[in-house]
């Protein structure tokens, strides 16, 4: 039981209608309740690949129902699994270099690319009940999400300030203790960063993916992505607004009811040895936080479950000795378990990576040479979408985020947007295009662009807003002219955070290919050269070397770019360019 | 990258018994990428027993941090072995505590659940838990901070709570890394008083405190052993015995002079240390020579109760020259009374000015019987002698006791007419306040008459 102290931090003190809210969260527990069990029924029934979707507005509720479903339980599953995975890359010093290096991979392919084997496999697991497709296209929606998940948490737990590491060995934590108290407390607020992250990815794969074919047939899941797609395609201008309406609400709604509480909440976990001045206020998580229920009935169940555990706990033999920091000093000695498995996976790799070997001989020469040119053109496009979208987002983020004021309300609004999924737009910018008569040549960067603009946006906002006001003021001291106070001031300060932008836009505009080159329109298919057109023909002509081959291509070249030019930048930003010393 | 196995000995006696942590030949090299591979620390024998504060003294650079942490367990050393209680280590049930130098302490908990936290690992109930922080607490004076949380608090707050944690679970050594290093001077100053306030009360079940320091006053301040590091690579250079008596006295001469003995240890890392220098051994037994008298002022108690009412008529505060003035006193003449008044607390100097403390003003307002009373309790709390002769009287059957006991005590400190004139105002006090009285004749003191009927009376009860 927290006792409740006039020096402690100020919760609101005058609780107005606290039974009202009570009372709204208990309502809102029962109609979770009753989701669930919907939810359940529908996944039992039959498979049906092509549901019906119907055009009415009255079906958008019940649309967005499903589609919202599909997207939190593919972020609970990637936020367990990128825990356990970080948490296990962190603390095997042995597998880290190589659970790393897969991480990186895997980030460098395309949702869509992994389209093949999780449908697939997801279908044979499950082949009488919808359930099977449900699951295929959420782990599809998965693979989107989880990486960067897997990422922040990894680097969390290396970057815990040594001597709090100390602190829990010599007072013998056991690693429940550990994790609760230390681990996630201080991975906390850049998993709630990533989270944003990852949801807006998962929108943006999940407005795309809930109509695809494969092997021939064409599947078709009840949602808003579906309900778009169709819309366009019968030349529905009124459900098609209304379709992509219910996304922007949707993830303004999440924005407002689930991201800045949470954003706020997590102040508490914020390693600062001040208080600082700005924090992020939200008045949900104010009223949240004047709920009886809501603060004492978690607290009161967790330490329920918590106070055997830690009893239990103490009484292993590992909470009896002080275990040492430095284990580089034990290595050499792998157990026989961990052999086996390494022979495991080796057998393994080595087995897919023949027959992957036999596939890709039967593409042909031709074939490769055009997926060369598709390579070549798409990196030309990628990079061109980024050049265009830095040379407007750097002069309005630069102008936003010198104006504090204007700039505390910018900030949010570029959040939202970069969650709104581009995808839920493309269709409407596909009809424009065609009625303009122009070809996905031009029209895919402009597809790329909107999907990824925005985190370079915010990032320059942040990065704007972090100059510190004492050089601003020496600039404005010796009078810099308009092209020093630029060389010399704004661009190295926002340097580190214009990287960062730019990184997270370069993989979300090579995501964002595979739907930007190729894209069905009716009855049409719009297409250009290009490696995501070509993985996204191949998805629908079934020819599955050149989906590997092409995936192999885009990987190839993103994990290239991210060693030789991103981790050099980085670098660069890391030592010349940090403003705190 | 010398590989000099330089086999430095710890001057404590290698028969120490009942070592709690010994380190036996511990090395720790380091592998650089290159294949190199870096000695931090040759071969080094540590042992820490129980009763002594131990400091580390050495450059930065040395490896006092690595020997610390290979003595807590939390590095292995690459070569030798550290044992607690004669067990290895690495398989013991070790009992230490860390206090670090930027507090180490767990922003999202609030105080009070960092100081729980230790004990939530051994599995302490919830009830008992907070039992013991509290009290504890309580002890390094954050009663009533519980619920802030460590960014609400100050560097000497923080570092308090630091303390509470590490105390809570009555480590059988306490380890501190510069833990005075992050907080300004006065703050701490405090805390390295109230650590030898605690350690010295006992009120702490820790048998041995090691302090890992760079500043050499707070080192020959604290410790009764002192460890010199070297570097290139991390060795003892010396190791020798602090004997100057606690509370110790920074401007006193054995101070200084092991403040520069170290200071020139450590500046000439090249040169094979002196012996350290002689110190005055005081011995453990206290004897005679040890009490410390306070100076009596030669004032009667008719005086004091007087200056009193004249103070209190005054407003209860009244400058000392102008009291003289009033009274038409040479200032030499009143200023015993007034230390008088202020050795038995009924009044307080301030800035040139007597001030009335509560008690005196009691005194001042109560009559003659309650004034006896008030002036015995005072007297007895404040002035060693009279405390002695009195606990003397009552433990003697026949509740008597010479006078030249007591003379003998007082001549260490003062000229044999003092000491008269000391004894002579102690019987003035004492009979005023009738704690016992003095046989002229015999040279005694005795208990005064009404007393001495009781002890009759109840002896022949017996």
């Amino acid at each position: 039981m927290k006792p409740q102290h006039p020096l402690a931090q100020t919760l609101v003190t005058v609780r107005t209608w606290p039974f009202f809210i009570d009372l709204a969260v208990g309502l809102g527990g029962i109609a979770v309740f009753f989701a669930i069990l919907h939810t359940a029924g529908y996944w039992m029934s039959a498979p049906v690949p092509v549901a019906f979707i119907s055009h009415s507005i009255s079906a958008l509720p019940i649309y967005a129902f499903y589609s919202i479903g599909r997207m939190i339980i593919a972020f609970l599953l990637s936020l367990t699994f990128a825990i356990a995975y970080g948490y296990i890359a962190a603390y095997n010093h042995r597998v880290e270099a190589w659970m790393i290096a897969v991480l990186d991979i895997l980030q460098s392919i395309p949702v869509l690319s992994f389209l093949y084997p999780v449908l697939l496999a997801m279908i044979a697991l499950v082949p009488g009940h919808q359930l099977g497709i449900e699951m295929g296209v959420i782990l599809l929606i998965f693979t989107g999400q989880v990486w960067n998940l897997a990422f922040s948490f990894y680097s969390s737990l290396k970057s815990i300030p040594r001597e709090m590491v100390e602190t829990s060995r010599i007072y013998r934590y056991s690693a429940w203790q550990r994790f609760w108290q230390l681990e996630m407390p201080y991975a906390a607020i850049g998993l709630v960063w990533n989270s944003i992250v990852s949801v807006a990815n998962g929108w943006f794969a999940l407005m795309a993916c809930e109509m695809f074919s494969l092997k021939g047939t064409r599947f078709q899941l009840p949602g808003l992505g579906s309900y778009i797609q169709t819309a366009t395609d019968s030349g529905d201008t009124r459900a098609l607004l209304c379709g992509v309406a219910a996304v922007v609400l949707i993830v303004v709604a999440t924005d407002q009811l689930l991201w800045r509480p949470l954003i706020a909440w997590s102040d508490k976990f914020k390693f600062e040895q001040v208080e600082s001045a700005e924090r992020v206020t939200s008045p949900i998580l104010e009223i949240l936080k004047r709920s009886k229920l809501v603060t004492s009935l978690p607290d009161r169940i967790w330490s329920r479950i918590e106070e055997p555990v830690y009893r239990r706990m103490a009484l292993t033999h590992s909470c009896h000795i002080v275990q040492p920091l430095d284990e580089d000093q034990t290595a050499g000695k792998a157990s026989a378990g961990l052999w086996m498995l390494a022979v495991v996976a080796a057998a393994a790799v080595g087995w897919g990576a023949f027959q992957a070997i036999l596939m890709l001989q039967t593409v042909t020469f031709a074939e490769l040479r055009l997926l060369m040119e598709g390579a070549a053109a798409s990196f030309l496009r990628v990079n061109c979408a980024l050049v265009l979208a830095a040379a407007w987002t750097v002069p309005v983020g630069v102008a936003i985020g010198l104006n504090p004021k204007f700039a505390r309300l910018v900030q949010p609004v570029a959040q939202v947007m970069a969650s709104i999924p581009a995808t839920a737009f493309f269709p409407i910018l596909l009809m424009g295009l065609v009625k303009i008569g122009g070809g996905l040549g031009i029209g895919s960067i402009a597809l790329m662009l909107l999907g990824t603009q925005w985190y370079i946006l915010f990032n320059v906002i942040a990065g704007a807003m972090s100059i510190p006001s004492d050089l601003s003021e020496v600039s404005d001291l010796y009078h810099f002219t308009r092209w020093q106070r630029w060389t010399k001031l704004i661009l190295p300060g926002i340097f580190p955070y214009l990287i960062t932008g730019m990184v997270t836009a370069s993989g979300g505009a090579w995501n964002a290919s595979v739907f930007a080159e190729y894209s069905h329109l009716g009855n049409r298919t719009l297409q250009t050269l290009g490696l995501g057109a070509q993985i996204s023909s191949a998805i629908d002509n079934d020819r599955l070397p050149i989906i590997l081959l092409a995936t192999i291509f885009i990987s190839l070249i993103v994990v290239t770019m991210n060693r030789l030019v991103w981790r050099r930048l980085y670098r660069l930003a890391e030592t010349r360019y940090k403003l705190e010393g | 990258m010398q590989e000099a196995v330089l086999l430095a000995e710890s001057q404590s006696p290698a028969t120490a018994p009942d070592a709690i942590i010994r380190a036996e030949r511990i090395e720790k090299f380091y592998t650089q990428p290159s294949q190199n591979r870096i000695q931090v620390i040759s071969a080094t024998n540590l042992s820490i027993v129980p009763g002594e504060i131990v400091a580390l003294l050495g450059p930065s650079g040395s490896g006092k941090s690595t020997m610390l942490r290979m003595l807590t367990g939390l590095s292995t050393p690459t070569a030798g072995q550290v044992y607690w209680h004669e067990k290895p280590i690495a398989e013991a049930e070790v009992n230490v505590s860390i206090v670090f130098q930027s507090f180490a302490l767990f922003p999202w908990l609030t105080v009070l659940e960092n100081v729980e936290a230790p004990l939530q690992a051994r599995g302490v109930s919830a009830a008992v838990r907070r039992d013991r922080s509290m009290k504890m607490l309580d002890t390094v004076g954050l009663d009533g901070f519980e619920g802030a949380y460590p960014k609400e608090l100050s560097g000497g707050m923080k570092q308090r709570v630091g303390f509470a944690r590490a105390l809570v679970v009555e480590p059988e050594v306490l380890f501190m890394d510069e833990p005075f290093s992050a907080l300004d001077v006065l703050t701490a100053e405090n805390l390295r008083s109230e650590l030898l306030e605690l350690w010295a009360n006992k009120t702490m079940p820790t048998k041995a405190v090691f302090i890992v320091t760079h500043n050499i006053e707070e080192a020959v301040l604290l410790a009764d052993r002192i460890i010199v590091l070297g570097k290139n690579p991390g060795h003892i250079r010396t190791d020798f015995r602090v004997q100057l008596a606690q509370p110790r006295d920074r401007k006193s001469e054995p101070f200084t002079q092991l403040v520069d003995y170290i200071y020139k240890v450590l500046t000439k890392p090249d040169v094979a240390p002196d012996e350290a220098p002689e110190q005055q051994v005081e011995p453990k037994v206290r004897d005679q020579r040890q009490m410390h008298y306070q100076m009596l002022p030669h004032a009667r108690p008719g005086g004091i109760a007087g200056l009193l009412e004249l103070l209190l008529d005054k407003g209860g505060r009244d400058d000392i020259y102008r009291l003289a003035d009033d009274l038409s006193f040479e200032i030499d003449d009143l200023l015993p009374i007034v230390d008088a008044a202020q050795l038995l607390g009924f009044l307080q100097i301030e800035e040139g000015d007597a001030v009335i403390t509560p008690s005196g003003t009691e005194f001042a307002n109560s009559e003659i019987l309650r004034q006896k009373e008030l002036f015995r309790d005072a007297a007895v709390a404040n002035v060693l002698l009279l405390r002695q002769i009195c606990r003397a009287l009552d433990a003697k059957s026949d509740h008597t006791v010479p006078e030249d006991f007591f003379l003998d005590m007082l001549d260490e400190q003062f000229s044999e007419e003092e000491c008269q004139r000391q004894i002579e105002t102690a019987v003035t006090w004492g009979r005023y306040a009738e704690l016992f009285d003095y046989d002229a004749g015999h040279r005694r003191f005795v208990l005064p008459d009404a007393a001495e009927e009781e002890v009759a009376t109840r002896q022949e009860a017996e």
